[in-house]
């Protein structure tokens, strides 16, 4: 959602600590999770990982989530979905040359980024995506160390 | 007999519109790589790609720029138009001599068909290369089309570096010969967020940029403090910076493009200008002509790269009033071959 995005821009650093904090649990109890059950908890995993995401974050589901790294707003709303930083055609009051209704996704990631405690990891290069991850769940590859 | 050209070394061949051994230090054979490296104010250019198939239209075009540039960009479906490629105007430009940047976009190709065109275009004698996001479909002729996007501007020059230094594809497959090319990038410091485009610059030299060509640039106070945060941060060592100069018609001009294309900045004081001229274009030229002078002055620019589009012939004449070349005349294919020493 739109507004909720916006928010948790806003809001990196809170998000940022949760990050911290609820990551190794996640991937702690999916790991357990996996054990026992084996392949069956993808499709559930993935589903909530999707809603949940997708309601703050807007998320796409590229299966390799950068949100830590871009000050919490996902790379993958750029309409050129730049994983790099912005393109050069920012407008002046900071909305997308493709999108004019919608914030810059990278305007807002340097905004997020600059609260956050490990902000700086902005300007490592990320390296482009593998398409073959698309749909599938990035917090069930942290747990398998895939 | 006295050495003719700072640009010329020992063992080049005669005709610098071949491909030059590579200087320590250089990565490519090509000369706009050598005019910068020898500290030279650069200056260069870009060729509208025509909507033909016959190779003298592109040549007819390149010759309005004989003996004023260094270089000639040859764009990549610029704005999202439909045009002869840039691989296309590249391999006819080399042909005859000429020192083209050959422009790739991520927007209509994907990794496979970027990293074949590397190669092809380096087989075809291209040694420096412009590496761009591009723009998106929507603002172009072809709305409809699929954008691409399989790179972006940052991982398409890391991609090209790993090829040229070592010597693979993405996939790690190896390269039997690299590519040989001298890697740019485009920078837009008048486009927000103002505080992150020093990093992007970082990024893209982190990546592999060793020249950098500017958008449009017509605000010098915005452009010296961009410039002043990149030195700050040690930026300017580590890559040549060439700024880009529009040659505006009118003021019609200047506020369509202004309002158009998202990242062009004007100043207002810009567009007075041109609205109280009795003769607009000519003032667009003098616009221009200052701009590159005050460029010129200020520490950390290599070169300009001057964008006159349908104003292609005004170009020399516009650098010739800047003055920055000095007595340096751009090698082209009309010039004589370099005279070489007959003694060392």
């Amino acid at each position: 959602m739109y507004s909720l995005r916006l928010w948790s821009v806003r809001h990196a650093r809170l998000l940022e600590s949760v990050y911290r904090m609820g990551n190794p649990l996640i991937v702690a109890a999916l790991r357990r999770a996996h054990r026992v059950f084996g392949r069956r908890i993808d499709r559930p995993v993935t589903a909530l990982e999707r809603a949940a995401k997708g309601l703050m974050f807007d998320c796409r589901m590229c299966g390799d989530c950068q949100l830590s790294r871009t000050g919490m707003s996902c790379p993958m709303n750029c309409p050129k979905t730049l994983r790099n930083g912005p393109c050069g055609g920012v407008r002046e009051n900071g909305m997308c040359e493709v999108r004019p209704e919608m914030a810059c996704v990278w305007a807002q990631a340097w905004r997020g980024a600059a609260q956050m405690r490990h902000g700086d990891a902005i300007r490592d290069i990320a390296v482009a995506v593998d398409h073959r991850r698309f749909g599938t769940s990035s917090w069930l590859r942290m747990a398998r160390d895939d | 007999m006295t050495d003719p050209s700072p640009l010329w070394h020992p063992g080049d061949p005669a005709d610098p519109g071949l491909p030059l051994p590579i200087l320590p230090g250089h990565v490519s054979p090509g000369r706009f790589e050598r005019v910068l490296r020898a500290g030279l104010f650069a200056v260069t250019t870009e060729l509208a790609p025509p909507d033909s198939a016959d190779p003298a239209d592109v040549l007819t075009r390149a010759r309005e720029f004989d003996g004023v540039v260094d270089a000639i960009n040859a764009t990549d479906g610029s704005g999202a138009n439909c045009h002869m490629s840039s691989l296309g105007v590249c391999a006819i430009l080399t042909r005859a001599g000429y020192s083209p940047i050959l422009q790739v976009s991520c927007r209509d190709r994907n990794r496979i068909a970027i990293q074949g065109d590397i190669l092809g275009a380096a087989a075809l004698g291209v040694c420096s290369m412009l590496c761009l996001s591009g723009d998106d479909v929507s603002v172009g002729d072809h709305p409809e089309a699929k954008p691409v996007f399989d790179l972006d501007s940052v991982s398409l020059l890391d991609t090209a570096r790993v090829m040229r230094d070592e010597h693979r594809f993405l996939s790690g497959r190896r390269l039997d010969s690299p590519p040989r090319l001298f890697l740019g990038a485009s920078i837009n410091p008048f486009a927000p967020p103002a505080d992150a485009r020093v990093h992007q610059l970082a990024k893209k030299i982190a990546g592999g940029a060793q020249f950098v060509q500017s958008q449009y640039c017509f605000d010098i106070a915005m452009a010296r403090d961009f410039l002043n945060r990149a030195r700050d941060r040690g930026l300017l060592e580590r890559c040549f910076v060439l700024m880009g100069v529009g040659v505006l018609a009118s003021a019609k001009t200047a506020k369509w493009l202004k309002s158009a294309i998202p990242g062009v900045h004007i100043p207002d004081e810009t567009i007075r200008r041109l609205e109280q001229a009795e003769k607009p274009r000519a003032e667009g030229r003098r616009i221009a002509v200052e701009m590159i002078q005050q460029l010129a002055q200020t520490p950390g620019v290599s070169g300009v790269h001057v964008m006159a589009y349908r104003q292609e012939e005004w170009v020399g004449e516009i650098i010739a009033a800047a003055g920055v070349l000095g007595d340096r005349r751009p090698w082209s294919p009309a010039s004589p071959p370099f005279e070489q020493r007959t003694s060392a």
